[in-house]
């Protein structure tokens, strides 16, 4: 029987089979940890007496509650005590358990879904889990790779194991190449506006086309790592020689003879030709142009020059309210606040050079505050080397240490009651990057733009000379 | 978290009727720096029930009535975005047994399952009476898969894994399943 990517990964990890009577029972390959959904799972196998069971297979991290910003000795600023404490706690956790942390003292410290990558760690084929929605960002290397909960990252530590039924399979075909300035948050925005909020609830998608394959990696990490604003638990992308190339040399992956076998194993690594998915949803590239949310979830979005739509329902009327938005007008040109770019979507090196081709010479509006946040000491590193730092820093952006920073806002790196932020994360929810903040989601190409602008601005406009105009 | 199995509730409903309720709603991320899982009800839709000075605002869920409410019936979508499971403590925390809606997000379904908080995806014309119908007393019955509705209101079956009802009636507990499974485990593993 044809199979598909995710028939192929699943069942390579299913230990005991579902059957009516109980859900299969999936291996695990990496298990991804951090400090905000690990201590209670940690005190769950000290009250229980428990060993974690793969200490090899599980890799930890710093990022969601670390601050962005250190004081005059270089030690980090923390929003309160509770957030070290959770942060340090952490660290004794996985140092207790013998799980290879990267913590201050890392080079290789960052963002939970840009440092596994970015090691290595996450190669095709394998299952990776974390107590993080993010994770369906692995799934750009033809990984089959979801978020958990705090109970279930338990089960990993003890038995290195889920207990999940297989769910539905979802096909997202993009045809055709994307137009010049189009990002890959564009199309992912525009996925999402196509299929709705919930609309991959139960499934996990597969990307094919061309767009796609034309993608660098970085570039399918930001499409898979937003798969879950669809509602989609995972999101996959068939591993091809881009693939292979990235992950060459990294620490984690396979060296020389052994990685030539690895990569003829991974490129078996795609669906069959006539294989069945229980949906498929076809787009046509061409129609995707860059793309901005309205409202207050990722579905509410829609190109950057079009009109917002009329509210559906009484949810969307409050959401319309709450970014103070009006039905039948036009967003482009609205003044903004601040600018942030940065997160386990748009973090990554392309992101920044992009980026920096808009701040390159210019400066950012006087009434914005742009935050520039790396993914990771390693992406900051090769930035500074590029001296994209002195280009963000000239036009007046802060430069920050990497983290998960204003995207969730748990380090204090939140915006003010009242302001309107142009963000290149994933959430737009009503108080996600502070109490009343309201969040516009767009591509780093967009936000850096429009910080230049100080309006929400096009960024083929700048491109076309219109810069000057605004 | 030990919590109380769930075999049958009568209780009256506290409807949270907007759509796409996320998990950032339900508990705020600034929260989420705590270590532990007790006491999070007090947090629970933060957003919506406290002024910016930590006073109440008039929201439905600062009322006694629905502080007595075991039932939470909530629009379309409910649950979607982060996977923190600080969500179903906090709604477990504030004395909710039971959420019904017409979609509930996959991860906080998962995670309702395993804290004692039952998730129940009722068809379209079943919850638009619940919405429309604060208040009520509904009786869930989880042995029966049912969920009767009063006034004439009807009962609608609802669908629920076999394994997760069995946990949720019987206490069992997923970790103590997985460790019976270590032999096999083991096994998988030497073939890697």
């Amino acid at each position: 029987m044809s199979k598909s990517l995710f028939d192929k990964v699943w069942e390579k990890h299913v230990v005991l089979a579902e059957d009516e009577s109980h859900p299969a029972t999936l291996y695990i390959d990496l298990h991804l940890i951090h400090e905000v959904t690990s201590p209670q799972a940690f005190a769950v196998l000290k009250e229980r007496g428990f060993n974690v069971k793969c200490p090899e297979k599980t890799l930890a991290t710093i990022d969601h509650s670390t601050p962005t910003i250190m004081d005059e000795n270089g030690e980090p600023l923390y929003v309160n005590a509770q957030a070290k404490k959770q942060v340090n706690l952490l660290l004794e956790n996985t140092k207790t358990h013998n799980i290879t942390t990267h913590g201050w003292d890392s080079e290789h410290r960052g963002i939970v879904h840009v440092m596994g990558p970015e090691l290595g760690a996450t190669r095709p084929g394998m299952t990776i889990v974390c107590g993080d929605s993010h994770t369906s960002t692995h799934g750009a290397f033809g990984a089959l790779a979801f978020g958990i909960g705090t109970t279930q990252v338990g089960h990993v530590l003890a038995t290195q194991c889920i207990l999940m039924r297989k769910p539905k399979s979802m096909l997202i075909h993009v045809q055709g190449g994307l137009a010049k300035d189009v990002s890959a948050k564009d199309v992912i925005l525009a996925i999402i506006a196509r299929i709705g909020v919930g609309g991959g609830t139960g499934h996990v998608l597969e990307y094919k086309g061309e767009c796609f394959t034309a993608m660098s990696m970085d570039e399918r990490m930001t499409v898979c790592n937003m798969s879950i604003e669809a509602g989609a638990r995972a999101g996959m992308i068939a591993p091809d020689q881009t693939t292979f190339n990235y992950l060459e040399g990294r620490e984690y992956t396979p060296k020389d003879e052994a990685f030539q076998t690895a990569c003829k194993a991974w490129a078996a690594l795609k669906s069959d030709e006539d294989c069945a998915y229980d949906k498929t949803v076809i787009l046509q590239a061409a129609d995707i142009g860059p793309m901005v949310t309205y409202g207050t979830h990722p579905g509410m979005a829609m190109p950057i020059d079009a009109i917002v739509p009329q509210a559906v329902d009484v949810a969307e009327e409050n959401a319309l309210s709450y970014m103070e938005v009006e039905a039948g007008t036009e967003i482009l040109g609205r003044k903004i606040d601040v600018v942030f770019i940065g997160s386990c979507t748009n973090s990554r090196l392309c992101d920044l050079r992009s980026a920096a081709s808009y701040f390159k010479g210019k400066q950012v509006a006087a009434h914005v505050r742009a935050i520039i946040v790396a993914g990771s000491e390693p992406i900051k590193k090769q930035a500074e080397a590029e001296g994209l730092h002195d280009i963000f820093t000239a036009a007046g952006a802060q430069w920050r240490e990497p983290g998960c920073s204003m995207c969730i806002g748990m380090n204090g790196d939140i915006g003010k009651p009242g302001e309107l932020i142009v963000s290149t994360s994933n959430r737009n929810f009503a108080g996600r990057q502070g109490p009343n903040v309201r969040t516009i989601l767009a591509s780093p190409a967009t936000a850096a733009a429009s910080a230049i602008s100080g309006v929400l601005t096009d960024p083929r406009s700048i491109k076309l000379g219109a810069y000057n105009e605004l | 978290m030990s919590f109380d199995p769930v075999i049958s509730i009568t209780s009256t409903t506290l409807v949270l009727p907007a759509s796409n309720i996320d998990t950032d709603q339900i508990i705020p991320a600034r929260f989420l720096t705590v270590t532990g899982k007790e006491g999070l009800g007090k947090l629970a839709f933060y957003d919506w029930r406290y002024e910016k000075d930590g006073s109440d605002t008039d929201h439905i869920l600062n009322t006694n009535a629905a502080k007595a409410c075991q039932i939470l019936v909530a629009g379309h979508n409910f649950g979607c975005g982060s996977s923190r499971e600080h969500a179903p403590w906090a709604l477990y925390d504030y004395g909710f047994r039971v959420v019904i809606s017409s979609e509930i997000a996959d991860i906080f379904h998962a995670n309702s399952l395993k804290n004692g908080l039952l998730p129940i995806v009722i068809e379209k014309s079943a919850h638009q009476w619940l919405l429309d119908h604060p208040s009520e007393n509904v009786h869930i019955d989880l042995e029966r898969q049912k969920v009767r509705l009063p006034k004439n209101g009807g009962t609608y079956s609802f669908k629920i894994d076999p394994f997760s009802k069995h946990c949720l009636t019987h206490g069992m507990d997923e970790m103590d399943y997985l460790q019976d499974q270590i032999k096999a485990i083991s096994a998988y593993e030497t073939n890697l």
